[in-house]
């Protein structure tokens, strides 16, 4: 099949580009080229002011609890904080965000559908600081009667315990808020995987007499579990840099507690947008370092999730 | 007017015509041969239908006359391809100039949907940064001679998906020539039209024939009977590369023709 | 749905025949309508005496929470008893897909119902055209205005725009081309660039620019583009990678090189596409406080000069009234500022949404009837 029986060599096929073309790639792979140095930079920046702070205070910076005027600092209950107010964001969002894709994407009529994606889609462009007022004046009161009956009936367990009778400005309050903010990217991307199951699978298992549900438990769901993750890490990753909502609500603590529906918390993006205003000196590395630490983190949360969002799409074209 | 020339004239008159000619043409697709030793003589002002079965590599040829064929990644070729005395491949010529001087019209009719009807027309000389004089008169020249003229001359600042699948084909050919190519190839252009407009085609290729060379390939065994002036039919034997079986002159191949493979194929045995 | 309605469709087609029969309706094997209600009431009952009275609870959120539960629950006991537990965990599953949505819906809708309630409170015409400047802790909620914080929030997201609209694009056409050694390379930073938190993007201006040449709305135009970058270039790629490759080809054939190709057919082509990026990237922009915090700063006078000195913004003025917080005018006056914030996001939301239906790829379809070609003969 391979050219055997001629011995007639490919000509080098001479389509030197036209100086306008050599011109128009350059401007383009110059922009492309730029989005990775603006990246990189973003690194740099970050490391070279952090490093003086970590030089001060070395690893302690990770792992103590302490946050003064001049230092030391330390951001290990931040990182928990933040850590934690991000899993309970997860926790709501992803159970929500799948049976919101399965409602798209196996329940609703096509209208139906197309409604409820496009109010997703305007939940996702909402703004944080919208979600951040409406959560700290309107949800917050609904919400503390909750907080009080689970530290009253689950309180045994040590997340739902208590000290003392201040529900307001606790992990929970802040990652219900923000558990609404992560929810569309999650559900998009489920919506995504879901809508491409395997439809002679699908019928195979309606032909066998399977409910709509078990189809959903059998096909659908294996299928897009894939998704699911990669989707769920990508929501991780928004939860994990959430500013505004964690500012607002949340009463900042340098402690660490395993008490998520008592008052105080804190995150390292909080942490940086309630400190720099009046930062100086060293105090402004040590924030430098606090950001370089939210930045590393998130871009790791972010690259594994679009590696596994990218696969389980196994090569299709759209990029989300 | 040499193929390393970066200007063009565009002059309306009639020139005298123009012969394309292959020769050793072979093609691969990364390192699959897909047509071997392709040799082609497209006369001046002529018309030259390429038949054959599917994937027999035909749209692979006629993609090589105008060095659209290497815009497929991995796509190689071998061989020449002269036209007016140079070759098209040759170290001095350049691929938008010889694909200026080689029209093509392709399978589906591809009207630029965010330009009006005469700026479809005009688009192939703005694309080229070619001056022209008096637009007005080459949208009217371009249309009149695609036999489209009459049918938008009233709506020429519509768009051009306004227009039937027929009328679209028609456009494209007029966009075509709205650069005053020397040959016009065309890829199965009736492929997706109607019977109606396939004919109303067919009439706009027999007027074209003074003025261009013409290549056109086809499924259709009648219309290259009605159309063309030489046959070349293409055939790709199981695992073998595309090879031109026999070629000749319309009459020949569909009444006398020397290979079995060819009469069976033009009279409907396989294909 | 049942067996009754059934036999009476079949009755009146007999006794009206010219009507044309009227499609029968598919579907079945749903809960009952009775079913339905009598669970919701007892687990309604259930709920009031356990939830209100047994415990000593309140809260309207903790008890609709609960009747949810209790009303599954008593919903898959009913199926099961009546059609087996597979059935019913099927019928209860979907039950609690269908309420989750209405949640959800009814979640945004709360927002913004109370966004639009409480906003129009202190709503007044001088808060678009007064400034912060006179204003004290002690001033009547309509006192005061947002007009420094509207302009701010032009000039910033202008400058973003303009930074980093051209950039987007070029990197999205060179990514939809698909080819080189760098598009894949590329395409990770995009994707990670799109997780970077705004208030990093901030910090990092804070470090890069502001340490040296002060707080300003550049500084903020700055962090906005690195939000707008990715955003933007990852819907336009997707645009224009639904550009017919036929029209490129066509382009080509006429013997065009690429760039002009890309620029007078892939481009319009794709317009109102491209259009609903920049949008999307703009009310991403628009909204955006973390990144103002450490660069634009805030500011309670009017400074029409983004080059230099603090600024203000329409995020950075809510967020400063709700922060400080401290008296009920101040919380009114940033429910005031979040409505315009609101407007304007659904504003740019809706035009996107209209740019986007307005897609100019399409296929050719629709003949365009009578003709006057000729007649075959």
């Amino acid at each position: 099949m391979t050219a055997a029986p001629t011995s007639v060599e490919p000509r080098l096929l001479l389509s030197a580009p036209t100086r306008g073309d050599r011109i128009f790639r350059g401007i383009l792979s110059g922009s492309a080229s730029l989005t990775m140095v603006i990246l990189a930079l973003i690194g740099l920046y970050l490391l070279s002011g952090a490093l003086p702070e970590l030089r001060a205070d070395g690893l302690s910076f990770f792992t103590s609890f302490r946050w003064t005027e001049l230092g030391p600092f330390g951001i290990g209950a931040v990182l928990y904080w933040t850590v934690t107010i991000a899993l309970i964001s997860l926790t709501i969002a992803l159970p929500v965000s799948i049976s919101l894709a399965l409602a798209i994407t196996q329940y609703a009529s096509a209208r139906v559908a197309a409604v409820l994606t496009i109010l997703i889609d305007l939940l996702a462009a909402l703004p944080s600081l919208i979600f951040g007022i409406w959560g700290l004046i309107f949800l917050q009161p609904r919400l503390v009667p909750v907080s009080e009956w689970l530290s009253q009936h689950l309180g045994f367990i040590p997340i739902f315990n208590v000290h003392g009778t201040n529900f307001k400005s606790s992990a929970f309050i802040a990652g219900v808020v923000s558990s609404l903010m992560i929810m569309p990217i999650i559900t998009s991307i489920a919506r995504e995987v879901f809508s491409r199951s395997p439809q002679g699978e699908v019928e195979a298992a309606y032909a066998l007499g399977a409910t709509r549900w078990s189809v959903i438990k059998t096909v659908v769901l294996p299928f897009g579990r894939g998704g699911i993750v990669g989707g769920a890490m990508l929501g991780l990753g928004r939860a994990l840099g959430e500013t505004i909502v964690v500012v607002l609500i949340v009463s900042p603590t340098f402690l660490i507690s395993p008490r998520i529906l008592e008052s105080g918390a804190n995150s390292v993006a909080a942490l940086i947008a309630l400190r720099i205003g009046e930062a100086h000196g060293i105090a402004v590395n040590a924030l430098m370092a606090a950001g370089l630490t939210l930045f590393l983190v998130t871009l790791l949360v972010n690259m594994i999730a679009s590696a596994i969002v990218s696969r389980s799409r196994s090569g299709a074209g759209v990029e989300l | 007017m040499t193929l390393a020339d970066a200007t063009v004239t565009l002059s309306t008159d009639a020139a005298e015509g123009h012969t394309l000619s292959a020769s050793g043409v072979h093609a691969w697709f990364g390192s699959h041969l897909v047509l071997e030793d392709i040799n082609l003589v497209a006369e001046a002002n002529t018309v030259t239908a390429l038949i054959g079965p599917s994937g027999c590599g035909k749209s692979t040829f006629i993609r090589i006359l105008n060095r659209t064929h290497e815009l497929v990644p991995g796509a190689q070729m071998a061989g020449e391809v002269i036209l007016n005395d140079e070759d098209i491949y040759g170290p001095s010529s350049r691929p938008t100039v010889v694909r200026r001087h080689i029209g093509m019209v392709f399978q589906k009719p591809n009207p630029f949907p965010a330009m009006t009807i005469a700026q479809n027309v005009l688009a192939g000389p703005k694309l080229n940064k070619i001056k022209v004089t008096d637009p007005d008169e080459l949208v009217e020249v371009s249309l009149t001679r695609a036999g489209l003229w009459r049918e938008v001359k009233d709506r020429l600042d519509k768009p051009g998906g306004s227009l039937s699948g027929g009328q679209q084909q028609r456009l494209c050919i007029a966009r075509s020539l709205a650069v005053h190519p020397d040959v016009l190839l065309m890829d199965e252009p009736c492929s997706a039209l109607d019977p109606t407009s396939t004919r109303r085609i067919e009439e706009t290729i027999g007027e074209l024939r003074d003025l261009i060379t013409i290549v056109i390939v086809t499924h259709n065994m009648q219309q290259a009977e009605r159309v063309a002036d030489h046959v070349a039919f293409f055939l790709a034997e199981e695992n073998e590369p595309g090879r031109i079986v026999e070629q000749g002159s319309t009459a020949k191949i569909f009444e006398d023709a020397d290979d079995p493979r060819t009469s069976d194929y033009v009279h409907g045995v396989f294909g | 749905m049942t067996a009754v309605d059934t036999t009476a469709t079949a009755d009146d087609v007999r006794s009206a025949p010219p009507s044309p029969p009227s499609p029968r309706r598919l579907g079945g094997g749903r809960t009952e309508r009775w079913v339905l209600l009598l669970s919701a009431l007892s687990s309604f009952a259930l709920v009031w005496v356990a939830y209100e009275n047994l415990t000593p609870a309140s809260g309207i959120v903790g008890f609709v929470l609960c009747w949810v539960v209790a009303f599954l629950a008593t919903v898959w006991l009913a199926e099961r008893e009546l059609h087996g537990s597979t059935a019913a965990t099927d019928q209860t599953m979907g039950l609690l897909i269908v309420l989750v949505g209405a949640a959800v819906v009814g979640t945004l809708a709360t927002i913004l119902g109370t966004v639009i309630v409480q906003g129009l409170k202190a709503m007044h015409l001088s808060f678009f055209s007064t400034t912060m400047a006179k204003t004290g802790p002690l001033s009547k909620a309509t006192d005061g205005g947002a007009f420094h914080s509207i302009i701010g929030t032009f000039e910033q997201v202008g400058i973003a725009t303009t930074i980093s609209v051209p950039l987007s694009l070029a990197t999205a056409v060179f990514l939809s081309e698909g080819r080189g050694r760098l598009v894949r390379p590329v395409r990770t930073v995009i994707d990670a660039m799109s997780g970077v938190p705004s208030i990093v993007a901030g910090l990092f201006i804070y470090a890069a620019w502001v340490l040296r040449f002060g707080f300003s709305g550049l500084a903020a135009g700055f962090a906005l583009s690195i939000l707008m970058l990715p955003t933007v270039t990852r819907t336009s790629e997707e645009v224009l990678r639904l550009v017919p490759s036929g029209l490129k080809e066509a382009g080509y054939a006429l013997g065009s090189p690429r760039w002009r190709t890309t620029l007078f057919v892939v481009l319009p082509t794709a317009r109102s596409g491209l259009v609903t990026a920049i949008l999307l990237g703009v009310a991403r922009a628009v909204g955006d406080t973390a990144a103002l915090i450490a660069t634009a700063a805030g500011f309670d006078s009017l400074n029409l000069n983004p080059f230099h000195g603090q600024q203000d913004s329409l995020p950075l003025f809510v967020y400063k009234q709700i922060r400080i917080g401290l008296v009920d005018s101040q919380t009114q006056r940033a429910w005031t500022g979040a409505l315009v914030l609101l407007g304007i996001v659904l504003i740019l939301f809706v035009l996107a949404r209209i740019a986007s239906s307005g897609q100019t790829v399409r296929l050719p379809r629709r003949r365009r009837s009578r003709t006057t070609q000729g007649a075959p003969e």
